[in-house]
Parts: structure tokens; sequence; C-alpha cells
């Protein structure tokens, strides 16, 4: 049967990671961009609802089972306020779920508990590099075998806290394949850059080149145990974060412009009042409605393991992307010259935007 | 019920069953039919209307209570919520993946009947209504639209005028755009009798307060189908001109109040019924869409081009990339209208998301049609193949049953919380 009411537990959910994402997270994240700084208590508020705590089963510290559906709705939510703020909360995820998802009993038992046992503590992952003709699926750094031993070569990029991080889980090619390794923090050469990455935007996350040079990791520090993994799942979770993100910031986006519109006259009417505005405002809406809705099908496909799940992930997260930017764009472009201005939250928005093309490796659910 | 995604079994069902009538019955059609317009597909009206009577009455058509019928409606049992509309819009799309032109030749009541279901009393639905289920197949038609009105309905000319001595509603005008308003009105051999819903002012002053819809039967004298449109696409659907000289009506054929009163609520109210059916014209957009998106597929395939999925944008060909967005369009235009029907099915207001399947599916099918014809060069543009003709098929979508910009201005409206008079 077709359903497109989220279940009560859900909506609860929602709700609290909406008023959340509102009264914290939007609410700082101006001075956040500027600063360069996320207030601590405000990502410990964030890690209190317990996004990640109630995706891990029981026996291994949580309370309850991990469901895509659930995490894009949520994900929605927590960007709606703040992307900067989202990333940051989530980013012990990056370690834990494919963790959850592809990890050995013993790499369960090990790490999960030690990720959600406590407060929020920067566990983190590499997956993105700076390198011309990125693909996930055909990573520069490279791991080989050496006996009882991964060696791990290359430079990792966009890694948030790596810095401060306990564990890093490193994207590395085997064999062709990409792979994930667990690295501790303080693997001899590993190194991570004195200096946060500069972006165009989240400026708040602070996210570091991370080098390895020889790294050796025991062979059971690999994603998996001795026989491995397969990326497909993870990378089908990022992208459904990922467009499920994108969905948030441009809603917000949508809406922040459409009630400046509302209240802006020009010419003896509100501007929402001129067709030129007011179908922009129903191009946005549509856009998103469509993006939302292959995203949640993406996200219950993984939760039922049908065949074309990680294709549709895919396609939810590259046409999420396009969505992204078309409507923080427009949104910019409502506001006018006020939309160019540092005051309003629509360019931060806009710059948010283009970035989905290229966050996947960021968030995952 | 928590999110899903799973297609209820009787649309599974319903699609297995009608992608053989679409690829026997329709598909293999569809040339002819497109080079010899207005010739009649009796073999597809008759194949249907046997085989929706054999399923039941209705079968194509969303369940209502009080229809008429004799179905019985009202007491279905109350539980399980309908899937009447969901089942309806995956068979419309399933119909016009066959061919959209020959799916609005499905007999049936359509538009006309809609307006009926709609507006009418008891007794309307009753007398109206019945014959869709008879022994001949049967169609009725709406006449909305004159050349001097389209997307401004409340501006029509054609004028209802109650004759008090005979007590007949006196009609005069011209209506154009009429679908399928031949098969409705001309009374076919092979087909029963029809009627078409007419509307027309009672009281040109009151505007949109005076509209009513008339019930006209097929043969009324007076009334004659004055033209039948040559098409870009859509050929074997005919697209009548009917002019109406002092056609008389029966008194009781006037749908709604034969009175004028303040409010518009008639007219709000036969207007609703677009709420119901732009999803389901969406549908039949989206059918035509898949068609052309399988098809440059499978010439995709034969000529060794595989489509690279999960590589990043910047890697892939610029053929990869665009049936990969045409993909995305699809699939989320397709969960947009069955977000749009399910709603309809769990009478939850729906007109947000009604008019936005429909701007959506508009947009998606013209783009992957025209998209489809350009990827495949003088295989795409030649008769040879569909896909010209799927390119010509698909442009009505955006522009019947509200064009995509009067369903823009209905989705600003929604989301602004705007009356027509401020967002005109």
């Amino acid at each position: 049967m077709y359903s497109f009411e989220p279940t009560e537990e859900q909506q609860m959910l929602m709700e609290a990671v909406g008023k959340y994402a509102v009264n914290d997270l939007r609410a700082v994240a101006r001075d956040a961009e500027e600063g360069g700084v996320l207030p601590a208590k405000l990502v410990t508020k964030g890690w209190e609802i317990g996004l990640l705590q109630a995706s891990i089963p029981e026996i291994y510290g949580g309370f309850g089972e991990r469901n895509a559906v659930t995490g894009v709705l949520a994900v929605e939510e927590m960007a709606f306020g703040d992307l900067a703020g989202t990333l940051a909360v989530l980013t012990p995820s990056l370690f834990a779920t494919p963790i959850l998802l592809a990890g050995s009993e013993e790499q369960k038992q090990t790490y999960l508990p030690n990720v959600i046992g406590g407060e929020w503590r920067p566990y983190t992952a590499a997956l993105i590099e700076y390198v011309f003709d990125f693909d996930p699926n055909a990573l520069k750094t490279a791991a080989y075998e050496s006996g009882e031993l991964f060696i791990l070569n290359g430079e990792k990029a966009f890694v948030p806290f790596a810095r401060d991080a306990e564990a890093i889980l490193v994207y590395a090619n085997l064999a062709g394949k990409t792979q994930g390794f667990i690295v501790p923090r303080d693997a001899h050469g590993l190194t991570v850059s004195e200096e946060r990455e500069k972006l165009m935007s989240l400026n708040a996350l602070p996210m570091y080149r991370v080098k390895l040079d020889s790294v050796k990791i025991p062979a059971s520090n690999r994603l998996g145990g001795a026989s491995g993994h397969d990326f497909e799942p993870i990378l089908a979770s990022m992208r459904v974060a990922s467009a499920a993100a994108a969905v948030g910031v441009a809603n917000a986006a949508f809406e922040y412009s459409m009630n400046y519109a509302r209240e802006r006259e020009a010419f003896g009417v509100k501007i929402a009042q001129k067709q030129a505005i007011a179908f922009m405002l129903a191009e946005m809406r549509t856009e998103i409605e469509a993006s939302r809705l292959l995203t949640w099908e993406a996200a219950w496909k993984l939760d039922q393991g049908k065949d074309d799940a990680c294709i549709e992930a895919y396609l939810a997260a590259t046409g999420a992307a396009d969505m992204a930017m078309m409507v923080t764009d427009r949104a910019v472009q409502i506001l006018g010259g006020h939309g160019y201005i540092r005051e309003h939250p629509v360019e931060m928005w806009m710059r948010n935007g283009r970035g989905f093309a290229m966050f996947t490796g960021l968030m995952i659910v | 019920m928590p999110i899903e995604f799973e297609a209820p079994k009787p649309v599974q069902q319903t699609q297995f069953v009608l992608k053989t009538v679409a690829e026997e019955m329709m598909r293999s059609h569809s040339r002819y039919f497109d080079e010899h317009e207005h010739e009649i597909p009796w073999d597809y009206i008759e194949f249907m209307h046997t085989a929706m009577k054999a399923l039941g009455p209705g079968s194509l058509a969303p369940k209502q209570k009080g229809n008429g019928h004799g179905d019985n409606g009202s007491e279905q049992k109350e539980k399980r919520p309908s899937i009447a509309y969901q089942v309806l819009a995956s068979q419309i799309e399933m119909l016009a993946w066959g061919d959209v032109g020959m799916y609005l030749v499905t007999p049936g009541g359509g538009l006309g009947a809609a307006a009926v279901q709609a507006a009418g009393t008891p007794e309307q639905k009753a007398k109206f209504l019945a014959r869709f289920n008879e022994d001949k197949p049967t169609l009725a038609a709406m006449c909305m639209t004159e050349a001097g009105a389209g997307s401004d309905t409340a501006s029509i000319r054609t004028r209802a005028v109650l004759d008090e001595n005979t007590k007949e509603w006196v009609l005069n005008g011209e209506k154009i755009f009429v679908t399928s308003g031949d098969k409705a009105f001309t009374e076919y051999e092979k087909l029963g009798k029809g009627f078409i819903v007419v509307w027309a002012s009672i009281d040109p002053l009151a505007g949109r307060a005076g509209m009513r819809a008339f019930v006209v039967e097929a043969g009324t004298p007076g009334v004659r189908v004055a033209k039948l449109e040559r098409k870009m696409g859509i050929r074997v659907s005919d697209t009548a001109a009917i002019s109406l000289v002092d056609a008389r009506v029966p008194y009781d054929n006037i749908l709604g109040s034969p009175t004028v009163e303040k409010t518009t609520s008639g007219f709000k109210g036969a207007m609703a019924t677009f709420d119901a059916t732009r999803p389901l014209v969406a549908a039949s957009g989206l059918g035509v869409a898949r068609a052309a998106l399988e098809f440059l597929k499978e010439k995709l395939a034969e000529n060794g081009v595989a489509i690279r999925y999960g590589l990043p944008r910047q890697k892939l060909t610029s053929v990869e990339r665009d049936v990969i967005d045409m993909e995305i369009m699809l699939k989320s235009a397709w969960l947009m209208v069955i977000k749009a029907v399910w709603m309809a099915d769990n009478q939850t207001s729906n007109a947000l998301e009604a008019s936005m399947s429909k701007v959506k599916a508009g947009d998606v099918c013209t783009r992957i049609t025209q998209k489809v014809v350009e990827i495949l060069g003088p295989l795409g543009y030649s008769r040879e193949f569909l896909a010209e003709k799927w390119f010509r098929d698909a442009k009505i979508t955006d522009i019947y049953e509200g064009t995509g910009q009067i369903n823009r201005l209905v989705v600003a409206r929604q989301i602004l919380g705007y009356s027509g008079k401020e967002l005109r």
C-alpha cells in the first residue's frame, strides 16, 4: 500500500528536531558562519535528541533500530534550521552508521557503545579527496595488504572534526574497490592539517585535510573484518542523507523568500501578488515536493533492501542537488539586492545549495 | 500507516493486465490512427467496454458513494481507506503508455460524468450515469471552452434562458475543444446514447455565480458538431467544436440551483472536480513520458550505450546525464501523482498536491519527449518510430485541464493563501 504519512513516533521526532532546528540552530547560524565557531552546548543539545542513539540496537548500547526513512525525515527537519550545525551534530554517525551497516560483530561491540555511550565526541569519517574528478568509487587514497596489516597512503579532504577525532573511518581504494578502514587518531603517519578547510560555506563546521603516509593498521580494522564490505549501501545511505539535507535547506530558503514576498511591496502591491514572483514560488514548492518524495522512496527502498535502492538513492541525491541549487538561487533572486546582503540568510543557503553536488560523504542516515 | 511505496496488490494486478491491452490493442495501432485522423478505433472501444463490464461497474472510474450504479457504494466497509483513485491513476498511466489518444477514447463518462457526479442530485446521477454500464459503449463530454474563453472560464458567453411557458432551458453559444464531443453527441450505431455537459450563464451580470452546467442529450435538435479539429497529436481522440442554436433542454437537466445566489459556491464546487482529475491527467502524460524514455533506453542498449549510474555528474557523458535527469523527473513526478490520488482516496483536501502534480507532469512529459527525439536524432524525428508521435502527444498534457500556468497560479494561491483577487 502507498502511504505518505510518517508514524506517530516519527512525527514526534520530527517535531522535536524541528524545534531544535529553528530555535537553536537557526538562531545562531549566522554568527556561527561568520565567527567560524559552533557553540559546544548547541551540538550537545542536538546530540541529546538521540538520532544516532535511536538507530542502534540495545545490545550495542542504543535504543532502537536503524531506519533510513526516519533518518531522512529527521535530517530534513534539522537542515531546515542550519546545515553546518546539522553536519556537526551528525558527525559521529559518519563513523558509527557504516560500522552498524557493514562492520564485523567485533567492530560493532568495540566501537558502537563508545561512540553513543555518553556525550557527543568527534568520531568522524574521511571520504572526499581534494582532486579533480573526485569519484567515491575510484579513490586516489590507496590501501594495500601487507601480511597482517593494511597500509594506507593518500590525502583526504573535508574531514569534519579531524583534529580532535578519537578515530577516523578512512575510505581508501583497495584493488579498485572502496573500503573503509578504522584509523585511530594517533596512528603513526597520520597527520591532520593545522588549518581548517576554507570553503564557500559551512564555515561553522571545522573540517581538515588528513594525510596518510604509510599508515599501518591491523587487518582487523578493515570495515567488515577480513572479508571487507560492500560500499554501495553505505554510499547510498550517505546519498539519501545528502538529498534530505538538500530538501531541508531548500525548504528553508523557499519559506523565507515566500514570507519576504508577502511583506515586500512594489508598485502598490506585495511582490508575491506578481505572477513573476508567484510562479517562481510555485515552482520552488513543486520541485521541493518532487525531491522530498523521491528521497523518501529511496530511503524506504534501502530499508526494504530493494534491488534498485542504491540507484534510487543516487537519483534522489542527484535530483536534490539540482533542486537545492535552483530553489536557493531563486530565494536570493526574490529578495533582490537584500538577498545578496549577509543580513538575510538566503545567500548562505544559496552557498550551501551549490555544495550538495559534492557533500556526499559528509552525512549519513 | 507508515510511509510506504509498495504499490497495492490491485494496482499491480491491473497494471499487469493492462500492459497486454496497451501493447496489443493500443500501441500496435498507434501509427495507423495517427495517420488516419477522425477514424474511430472501434476494436479498442468495444474491447474496453466488454472488459470493463466484465470487471464490474466503474472499474475504470473511482467508485463514488450512491453513484447510481447500483453497487451500494455507501455500504462499503469503511475500515480500509479506499484505493480507487490510486488504481485509476495507475490504469490511466498504463493505457497512456499504450497510446494516450486512444486512452481518451476509452468508453465511459469522462469529464461529462464527472460534472454530474460533482454537482448533480441523486436523481440526476441515477438518470444520467446508469447508461455507461449498458450493452453499448457510451461516452460523455464536457463543453467549457469557447473561442474567447479558455483558462478564463468565467467569461464564457454561452447563454441559457428559461422558457417559462415550456419550462425548458434554451441554450445558445459556440463551444470548442470538446474532447470526445463527437462520440458523446453524435448518434453512432455502435455507441449508446451519450450526452454533453454544457457550461452556460443563466445571468451574465452575475459572473461566476451565474454559471451552470446543463446535461444535453445526444442528438438534441439545435445542437451540432460544427467541426472536428485537426491536431498536432492525440489525433485518434476527437476534439469537437459544438454549436448550440436555440437548443432546448429539459428543466431538470440543470446541474445545481436554477436560481442565482450571491455566492459562487456552485461554480467552485464544480471546479473542484478538477482537483480530482488533474492528477489523472498528469498520470496520462507520465505514461507517454515513460513510453518515450523506455524506448530511448532500449535503443541506447541496442547500440551498446550503458548508463553508468552512480558516477559523479562531471564524469557522465551528456547522454547519460540526460537519461539520469529524465529518470529523476519521471520518478518524482509519478510519486507526486500517487501522493495526490492517495490524498483523494483518504478524503484529504489535495488542491495543492493535485495542481503541483499537474505542473510537474506537464513539464516532465514535454521535456522528456522532446529530449528523447533529440537524442535519437533522425530515428527520433522519423515517423518510422513512435518517438516523434509521443513528442506530439505529450504536449497537450501541459495545456488541457488547466495549462501549466493556470496550475502555477493555483499552486501559488494555495501556498500564499491568496484569493483569486489577491493573485490574478
